[in-house]
């Protein structure tokens, strides 16, 4: 536990170091640390906030008010169902459910094996192709409910 | 300082040039409600209350008075019709929150607000969930004012309490790691700044968390 | 790669690229986000693979290009200079493709679009309905270039414009053009973009900021991604021109979290640039230095709004701050700062290099050249229209989109993102017209057009557009965050069949409030798609509360699912799909469905057999008394 800390300690530095300590440069730091580390531990942020000079209160406002990132640790795969109004119109409360009723979580949650987090998106800009589903940054267009249940459990056999 | 000149409800003011609406009128003897307003504190202009109508030439505006800059010659109206009718509404929704608090009812009294308005949602109790949207949102009283948080951070510099979230789920917390440290220093100036009495509530639930 | 020290470096550089790729062939595949959906990149390296299998490399050209706009057909191949469009291309269709097409120039009629009403396949990609009636002017060169090759942009005289600009023009000059030419914001606000350039150059402050801002975040628009991913260096060029005419040596470019290959390809094309020497110190030997950062968001729709994306970049929380100062005059770090939309940007090295006269000429008197809109929803053909102003509603919706599909009825167009309004069927033909929309209650916004169908409750669509606002509000001001939060919960009660008399009217009071006194422009524009669609569907709205109904059967407190007993087969599959396990019945049993733990998730209706049909949705108060005894199916 020590040693992923340590880990985790030296890539933060490692980041803060590229972007050259710049205070403005808060929201590309948590970005960079976020996309490395799948989630922003607090011993993360407190280091942020020496090595850039900005108050805790600023950090968790920050990481709080932009849904890019996650105060809790995440599971290893990623599926997010787009709620944009093309989407809407087209079906995607219906995926939604399937994805979730697949997953057995609820949008916003992990599950209790650590292997799928489920999110909901405002836009992801498909709109013509809608109602899309992203799960590890690959996008599907009107998946059907089977498609649903395959591409998970195919991500659940590469663990 | 040079000055500039300029018409408040129809009475001449003269105020120094970079101050702001609403501290001419004070200075003129003129009251505009507010709530987020501190003399301490840079001007915030999220409540929202101080709202006044300005013309310049044939254009009128309704501007937050606590962050618009005097001008010369600007005629300012701070109870006309359409101010007054927001302003009856803006503390209509505050009231859905914190409803009868001191710092609502002296505005209440003017407006002939005293109770939350039929078919708004009581914030006291808890809010109902729909399957669509995905509120449990925790009643409080807290109306976000920020006033605690801006004196804790400009005034004591101690950065204790903070926002976080955004929208209808932000919220105002203490940094419990901070606040165990810093505020037994400070002597708790920040209760009396709270409208609704929800801050020193809620730090009281704090101090028992971290000193368990 | 050398560098280019002058106009004339360029125009050499230019030749080389057209004489290197004379007479070949190319065929461009549609490779953006959208056509990755469908397995684009396989498609894209089957091409790569079989040309060479064939010995056809280095007579052929593959192009990675982003959308060409009829991205629901996605991936297509163009085939170029023939013009020969395939649609819906597989990996396993290139083999036949190569060696057909490519090779001896026949076509695959199989391949070919193929229209939906006449039957006819289609050969040319200019001549499908969808194409015919748009003027691609900025969007159209998608199709000739790889997105990731400068070379492709330059050979299609890019930069020429910035050359030109440097070398023959100064400032005041730029500027000139710009304003005569009446381009206004294509971000939504519609603000006369020569004047916006003269505020900022006029301003005083040093160092002067250039944005682009790229976080089209309404929901339903996707045209910035397009272009960002489809031909970035359209947008680099239109940024260069804009900042030597500003007097801006630093450009930024915030892209939104939600758009990665966007990112990845401005990357690119900035690297590019800069190697070819179009970015850095002395431009083409003008002496005009400039230097571009990519800022990317984190999720937050609000930062679209020029100070609260002026406050992200700085690092801080995307909260608007109020207006006057202006960015123009105080943006980035307190400096004057000129943000423009990316299709505003685009738009600028079209217009020097064809003049500010050809681009009045398109349009209407206030609303000049083209737009792009994301043309979605209910719609036979969805996907990226650029039409000139003026088109009307009506011509966009039937001539390009082709109409509702499945025999359904048009019933609203919602334009303008969560900050727009809904148009009925009435009033089709409105000309598209920053002036003509907001007189509807609507206005153009990003270009957002979602198309709405018999089968769309407009009261859930208000509270659709209210819970997203609700989540995006920075939640600073008390209009903005309290005023939606009542509203949202008004319409929750009435979606959920608790509406009462004196609603509308509350929703209309409390809309006023949020409109007149909120801080910034999300606050203020919060009521309209409420107040536009009590505007056109009050009726809509007063079935709701009065009687408890959902006409459109979407609200799902206020429907039921039934299983039609006459045409149920008994077939099991609703049966044990039903994630809530309500349904009863057996093989030759007539299912019903438990009203009590039923969902209404219409898993049900969407697995139930077409030839069946035995699932339908009904009005609450219509669902029949369930059939007590079990009863034997009739097999038909």
């Amino acid at each position: 536990m020590v040693q992923a800390l340590t880990e985790l300690d030296k890539k933060v530095d490692e980041i803060v170091s590229k972007y050259r300590g710049d205070k403005s440069a808060l929201i590309q730091v948590l970005i960079e640390i976020q996309r490395e580390n799948r989630w922003l531990p607090k011993e993360a942020l407190k280091q942020v906030s020496q090595r850039l000079g900005v108050t805790l209160t600023q950090i968790y406002h920050i990481a709080t008010f932009y849904k890019a990132f996650s105060l809790k640790p995440r599971g290893k795969h990623s599926a997010t169902v787009c709620l944009g109004t093309a989407c809407q119109v087209r079906g995607a409360p219906r995926l939604l459910d399937n994805i979730t009723q697949t997953l057995k979580i609820n949008p916003g949650e992990t599950s209790a094996d650590m292997q799928f987090s489920l999110d909901t998106a405002r836009c992801l800009g498909c709109c013509a192709i809608g109602p899309v589903m992203v799960v590890d940054g690959e996008y599907y267009s009107k998946p059907s409910r089977k498609e649903v249940e395959q591409i998970v459990s195919a991500k659940e056999i590469e663990s | 300082m040079s000055k500039v000149t300029l018409i408040i409800n129809d009475t001449e003011v003269k105020a120094d040039k970079g101050a702001t609406i609403l501290e001419a009128a004070r200075v003129a003897g003129i009251d505009i409600p507010t709530l987020c307003s501190h003399e301490k504190l840079t001007p915030y202009g999220a409540c929202r209350l101080c709202t006044v109508e300005i013309t310049k030439g044939q254009r009128s505006q309704l501007v937050a008075s606590c962050v618009y800059l005097v001008e010369e010659g600007l005629i300012v109206n701070t109870e006309s019709e359409p101010v007054t009718k927001g302003r009856k509404m803006l503390l209509e929704l505050l009231w859905a929150h914190a409803p009868g608090v001191q710092a609502l009812r002296r505005y209440g009294t003017k407006y002939g607000i005293s109770a939350v308005r039929a078919g708004m949602d009581y914030g006291v109790i808890p809010g109902i969930s729909s399957t669509r949207t995905k509120f449990d949102i925790e009643p409080t009283f807290c109306v976000l004012c920020g006033l605690c948080v801006r004196y804790c951070a400009e005034v004591k510099r101690r950065n204790a309490i903070g926002f976080i979230g955004r929208g209808t789920e932000r919220e105002v917390v203490f940094l419990p790691e901070i606040a165990s440290e810093e505020c037994p220093l400070c002597g708790e100036e920040c209760y009396p700044l709270c409208p609704t009495g929800a801050l020193p509530l809620h730090h009281a639930l704090i101090k028992a968390e971290y000193s368990s | 790669m050398p560098i280019l020290n002058s106009a004339a470096d360029l125009e050499k550089l230019r030749q080389q690229i057209l004489d290197r790729d004379d007479r070949k062939r190319v065929v461009s595949v549609t490779n953006g986000t959208d056509g990755r959906t469908r397995n684009s990149e396989a498609v894209v390296q089957a091409f790569i693979n079989e040309i060479k299998k064939q010995g056809l490399a280095g007579k052929l050209i593959v192009k990675s290009t982003g959308c060409h706009g009829f991205c629901e057909k996605e991936p297509t191949a163009l085939i170029l200079p023939e013009e020969i469009c395939y649609v819906g291309v597989k990996p396993e269709d290139v083999p036949e493709i190569v060696s057909q097409t490519l090779a001896k120039g026949k076509v695959i009629k199989r391949l070919l679009y193929e229209d939906p009403v006449s039957g006819q396949r289609i050969t040319r990609e200019s001549e499908i309905p969808f194409y015919k009636s748009q003027n691609q002017t900025v969007l159209g060169n998608n199709r000739f270039l790889d997105m990731q090759k400068i070379d492709d942009y330059i050979a299609l005289s890019g930069y020429s414009a910035l050359a030109r600009v440097l070398s023959e023009m100064t400032p005041e000059q730029v500027i000139e053009e710009v304003k005569s030419s009446g381009l206004r914001g294509r971000g939504g606000a519609g603000f006369p973009t020569g004047m916006k350039w003269e505020f900022c150059h006029n301003a005083e402050g040093e160092p002067k900021y250039v944005i682009v801002n790229c976080d089209e975040g309404d929901p339903g628009a996707y045209m910035d991604r397009s272009l960002m991913e489809g031909n970035p260096h359209s947008v680099l060029e239109g940024l260069l021109i804009g900042s030597y005419a500003i007097g801006a040596q630093d450009g930024y470019i915030y892209v939104r979290a939600e758009y990665p290959l966007a990112v990845e390809n401005v990357d690119i094309a900035i690297r590019q640039a800069e190697e070819y020497g179009l970015l850095g110190q002395n431009i083409l030997g003008s002496g005009f230095n400039f230097k571009i950062t990519v800022h990317r968001g984190a999720g937050a729709f609000v930062c679209g709004e020029e100070t609260a994306l002026i406050a992200s970049l700085e690092g801080r929380i995307g909260e608007p701050r109020q207006r006057p100062p202006f960015p123009a005059t105080s943006g980035l770090w307190g400096k004057p700062t000129n943000i423009n939309n990316v299709e505003t940007w685009a738009n600028v090295p079209l217009i020097i290099n064809r003049g500010a006269k050809w681009f009045r000429s398109l349009g209407t008197e206030r609303s000049k050249g083209t737009k792009i809109f994301s043309l979605v929803g209910k719609l036979q053909n969805t996907g990226l229209v650029e039409a000139p102003m003026g088109m009307t509603l009506g011509d966009i919706v039937f001539n390009i989109g082709g109409g509702i599909p499945d025999g359904k009825k048009f019933k609203a167009i919602q334009t303008g993102g969560p900050s727009g309004g809904v148009i009925p069927e009435s009033l089709l033909n409105t000309p598209v017209d920053y002036e003509e929309l907001s007189k509807l209650g609507a206005i153009m916004g990003s270009g957002g057009m979602i198309v709405m169908d018999e089968d769309t409750c407009l009261v859930d669509v208000a509270r659709y557009f209210l819970n997203f606002l609700a989540g995006e509000s920075c939640g600073k001001c008390v209009p903005c965050r309290e005023g939606i939060y009542q509203m949202l919960k008004i319409l929750d009660r009435i979606c959920e069949g608790n509406g009462r008399e004196g609603d509308i009217e509350l929703l209309e009071e409390i809309g006023e409030t949020v409109r007149d006194f909120s801080l910034c422009a999300l606050g203020r524009t919060a009521p309209n798609p409420v107040l536009s669609t009590i505007r056109y569907f009050r009726d809509e709205y007063e079935v709701h509360i009065k009687e408890k109904r959902c006409p459109a059967l979407v609200c799902k407190e206020l429907i039921s699912y039934y299983i039609d007993p006459e045409k149920c087969q008994a077939c099991l599959i609703c049966l044990r799909d039903c994630p809530a396990e309500a349904i009863t019945g057996d093989k030759k049993i007539v299912h019903v469905i438990d009203q009590e733990k039923c969902t209404k998730c219409g898993t049900c209706l969407e697995v139930c057999p077409p030839r069946f049909g035995a699932v339908t949705k009904l009005d609450r108060v219509k669902v029949p008394e369930p059939v007590r005894q079990k009863r034997e199916v009739v097999r038909k």
